[in-house]
């Protein structure tokens, strides 16, 4: 019962789509705020039915609802609970449910939120936003429908890949989700923006929130889950430039620079077709990301299931929406405004290079991601794009880009002074130049790439904590006076100061852990030891255990530092699900500070004398650490800024009318 | 032996093959086997889903292990190995595409996308606008988004 409600509840929110784009666009077009009202209170009314729906489906997967044929293939009634929870989110047809629910959940927040935009604007982007969830709540009801019944339900299900029964990837879909579908508001603002014929600083300023939300979120989906590739493939590669991989790395490219490019447009008013096409840009990514995951043209790790119709209808969706995205782009963007001049030493200018850069690596990324598809289609050979490739074109380009940054945010508005922003950096580009040196000379292997790397972590930083001490006069003005500024720094400069560092922390992680790690493999029997980069490791012992859903052998691991002191005991396990019959490593990673040791346990084999023994391999990953503790600052800063517009705004409102009554809520109310 | 770890020990024989680090497969002179396994990065497990030989378990991943090694104890060069592999397998067993002309718009693409930015920015720089002076509507209309700017204090930041 529950779960025909929740198809219906599915059915319900396509219908109020359909209403929300059609009264939304007549709105526009009669320039009626009833219709306009209507629009929006569809928009919510869309997302709460499909908030049901979604709920039914997780009802079905936490009593193991056999019956339901999603169920059946992704569930397994002795999973825990969490995974039964989400593995409604595991596979392809619930996660298209999620993505439908984060699409009608933008949407309502557009309706309700959406307040300060101007009546045809508004109209247009939640019109829009409308016929985007059209596109795909119909693709969910009629081609990818979680809730199909089996008329002969079996008694037990056939389980999650139990690689993917793990927390981090749990969280790993909706925050992908949420920043996938945020974009899909920015392409609904920016179709607005070019039906209106206008692009201006106050478009901008509704373009960026939405924007940041989205670019945090991917940045902490993303991270998640390189985090668990970390930790469960079992050998310490955390990015793999896999297709999937690619796939969601390529919005995140262009909401970076979309974050940069808006800023040009909301202080300067410059570039607004250029921030216009970065807007369409993002989501189509999205969806160009959901096609690849899910149509198998591309073999991955992380595929889903192949299924060439349901590839070609998202396929469809995908040249459709982008395609009359962009026409619509076109035939409108020659004729708006090109905005303020700059001189070429300029914020401005020096926006622009981040987004050439930026532009030029998403190119790379889509083009090494898609090329063999192409070749093949075009010679008929087959040929790989592995990391070598992106290794030698995507790094340097993001190197030119970092070595830029920090002088970047000292530039000036319209005209500025590259030699004064280059003197107030002299002290990061010294510490740089000593992190460089004290790196040749220190660690061994000796490294030039290495060296590079990490100077160039440290002028990422020193040079973004330079904008704030210039800012605040660092030891040019009095303390007073150093403070009361200090304080007055608006949220936004320290998000842009977070994400700045953490993306130099995260380089420092990044070409450390690449460049010096360690690995020892040895067969061990019990009472033996191995050793890596200094570190002992011991087995003490191996025994059987017995999980929810699976068996496992679990090592008991000995660890000694190299001054001779025990450092940590360590669990790692070989874990076999007898439901899909696979097995896998559970490793046991041991925090060395900033490093960590990470220990796998193999295979058991017979030993020399008859005995059993098993294959151990310790890895040393120094500085693994920062890898993800720098995109979660990253994604700090994107919230810290976020919170900084609120904050600005509701003072200016005060401050403008102190002791003015709350205005009467709009028509269509907010969400809950 | 208990029953379950038996078990594990037949589960295994199928389904984990060694990695590889395995020291059962090491060479003995070190400086070869580095060279292995950089070279083992640069290959493609067929049969994976996109995992050099160097990450992969797979038991086809074990045997080109088997073979670059082999190759490399017998002093061939990285290009000899390279080019035994693509004989092999085609050019598809590469992870890194050849600098050729098949390949020359992967290989260019990124520094033409940087060029082609660079030339946009430079023509944006030295034409000036048409309309740098702004309009008297447009001034309006300026002021008036000036003024309706606390109104956006919805805004879903």
């Amino acid at each position: 019962m529950i779960v025909e409600i929740g198809a219906f509840a599915l059915i319900l929110s396509l219908i109020l789509s359909v209403l929300q784009t059609g009264a939304s666009a007549l709105a526009r077009v009669r320039r009626a705020p009833v219709l306009a009202a209507v629009g929006e209170g569809a928009a919510i009314a869309a997302f709460f039915a499909l908030a049901v729906s979604f709920a039914a489906l997780i009802y079905a997967f936490v009593v193991s609802d056999f019956s339901v044929a999603n169920v059946a293939t992704n569930s397994h009634s002795a999973k825990p609970l969490l995974y039964r929870v989400g593995g409604a989110w595991g596979s392809h047809e619930g996660s298209m449910l999620m993505w439908c629910l984060a699409l009608t959940g933008f949407g309502a927040l557009l309706a309700g939120y959406g307040r300060g935009l101007s009546a045809g604007l508004k109209a247009v982007a939640v019109a829009t936003q409308g016929s985007l969830g059209i596109a795909f709540l119909a693709y969910t009801v009629f081609a990818s429908n979680p809730f199909w019944r089996l008329t002969d339900p079996p008694v037990e299900g056939r389980s999650l890949n139990p690689l993917l029964q793990d927390p981090a990837l749990i969280l790993h879909p909706p925050f992908l989700y949420v920043g996938y579908v945020g974009l899909s508001v920015v392409f609904s603002l920016a179709i607005a923006a070019l039906v209106e014929g206008r692009a201006d600083a106050a478009w901008a300023r509704w373009v960026r929130p939405w924007t940041l939300a989205a670019w945090s979120a991917l940045t902490v989906g993303i991270t998640l889950g390189a985090f668990w590739a970390y930790y469960e493939l079992g050998w310490g590669g955390w990015w793999f430039w896999d297709p999937v991989e690619n796939a969601s790395f390529m919005p995140w490219l262009i909401a970076t620079a979309l974050l940069h490019s808006a800023v040009v447009t909301e202080r300067r008013g410059a570039l607004p077709g250029w921030t216009i096409f970065l807007a369409l840009g993002g989501y189509t990514f999205s969806m160009l990301g959901a096609f690849l995951v899910r149509s198998g043209v591309l073999t991955s790790v992380h595929a889903f299931a192949v299924d060439p119709t349901r590839g070609v209808l998202l396929l469809t969706i995908l040249g459709v929406t982008a395609g009359l995205g962009f026409a619509l782009f076109a035939w409108r963007a020659p004729a708006m405004a090109r905005g303020g001049l700059f001189a070429p030493i300029s914020r401005e200018s020096a926006l622009v290079l981040n987004n050439i850069l930026l532009a030029a690596a998403t190119a790379t990324v889509l083009l090494g991601t898609l090329y063999p598809l192409i070749r093949e289609a075009i010679a008929g050979e087959a040929i790989s794009v592995g990391p070598p490739y992106f290794n030698l074109t995507f790094t340097p380009l993001m190197f030119i880009l970092l070595l830029l940054l920090p002088a970047g945010p000292l530039l000036a508005w319209k005209r500025a002074d590259a030699g004064v922003a280059l003197q107030r950096l002299w002290i990061a580009a010294l510490l740089a130049a000593v992190a460089a040196v004290a790196t040749l000379a220190l660690a061994q292997p000796r490294s030039l790439f290495g060296a590079a790397g990490l100077a160039l972590g440290v002028w990422l930083i020193v040079g973004s904590a330079t904008e704030v001490a210039e800012r605040i006069r660092l030891f040019r003005a009095p303390r007073g006076e150093v403070l009361r500024r200090l304080g007055g720094l608006p949220r936004g400069t320290w998000g842009m100061t977070l994400a700045h560092a953490g993306l130099g922390i995260f380089v420092l992680g990044a070409v450390f852990e690449t460049t010096w790690k360690a690995e020892t493999s040895e067969v061990l029997a019990i009472g033996q030891r191995l050793e890596v980069a200094g570190y002992v490791v011991a087995l003490e012992d191996v025994a059987p255990v017995q999980g929810p859903n699976y068996e496992a052998e679990q090592a008991t691991l000995r660890a000694f530092a190299p001054d001779g002191t025990l450092a940590c005991m360590a669990r790692p396990e070989r874990r076999l699900y007898s439901a899909g019959g696979q097995t896998t490593s559970e490793v046991a990673i041991c925090t060395r500070g900033l490093s960590h040791l990470y220990m796998v346990l193999g295979e058991r084999r017979v030993g020399a004398d008859g005995g059993p023994v098993w294959l151990v391999t310790g890895y040393w990953n120094p500085w693994a650490l920062l890898i993800f503790l720098g995109p979660g600052l990253m994604a700090l800063g994107g919230v810290v800024s976020l919170s900084d517009r609120r904050l600005r705004l509701a003072a200016g409102r005060r401050a403008a009318q102190p002791a003015a009554p709350e205005r009467a809520p709009e028509p269509a109310g907010e969400p809950a | 032996m208990n029953g379950l770890g038996r078990w594990l020990v037949v589960a295994c024989a199928v389904l984990c093959l060694g990695a590889a680090s395995d020291p059962s497969e090491r060479l003995a002179d070190p400086a070869q086997e580095a060279r292995a396994r950089a070279l083992f990065k640069e290959v493609r497990c067929l049969v994976c889903q996109n995992e050099s030989i160097d990450a992969s378990n797979a038991e086809l991943a074990q045997d080109l292990r088997a073979i670059v090694r082999q190759e490399v104890a017998q002093g061939r060069s990285d290009v000899e190995v390279r080019r035994f592999l693509t004989d092999r397998y085609g050019e598809y067993v590469l992870l890194k595409p050849r600098f050729s002309w098949a390949n020359a718009a992967l290989w260019l693409a990124p520094l033409l996308v940087v060029l082609a930015g660079a030339g946009l920015l430079i023509s944006r720089l030295r034409t000036p606008p048409a309309e740098a002076e702004l309009t008297q509507a447009e001034i309006s209309a300026l002021s008036r988004l000036a003024d309706d700017r606390p109104e956006d204090r919805g805004s879903a930041s």
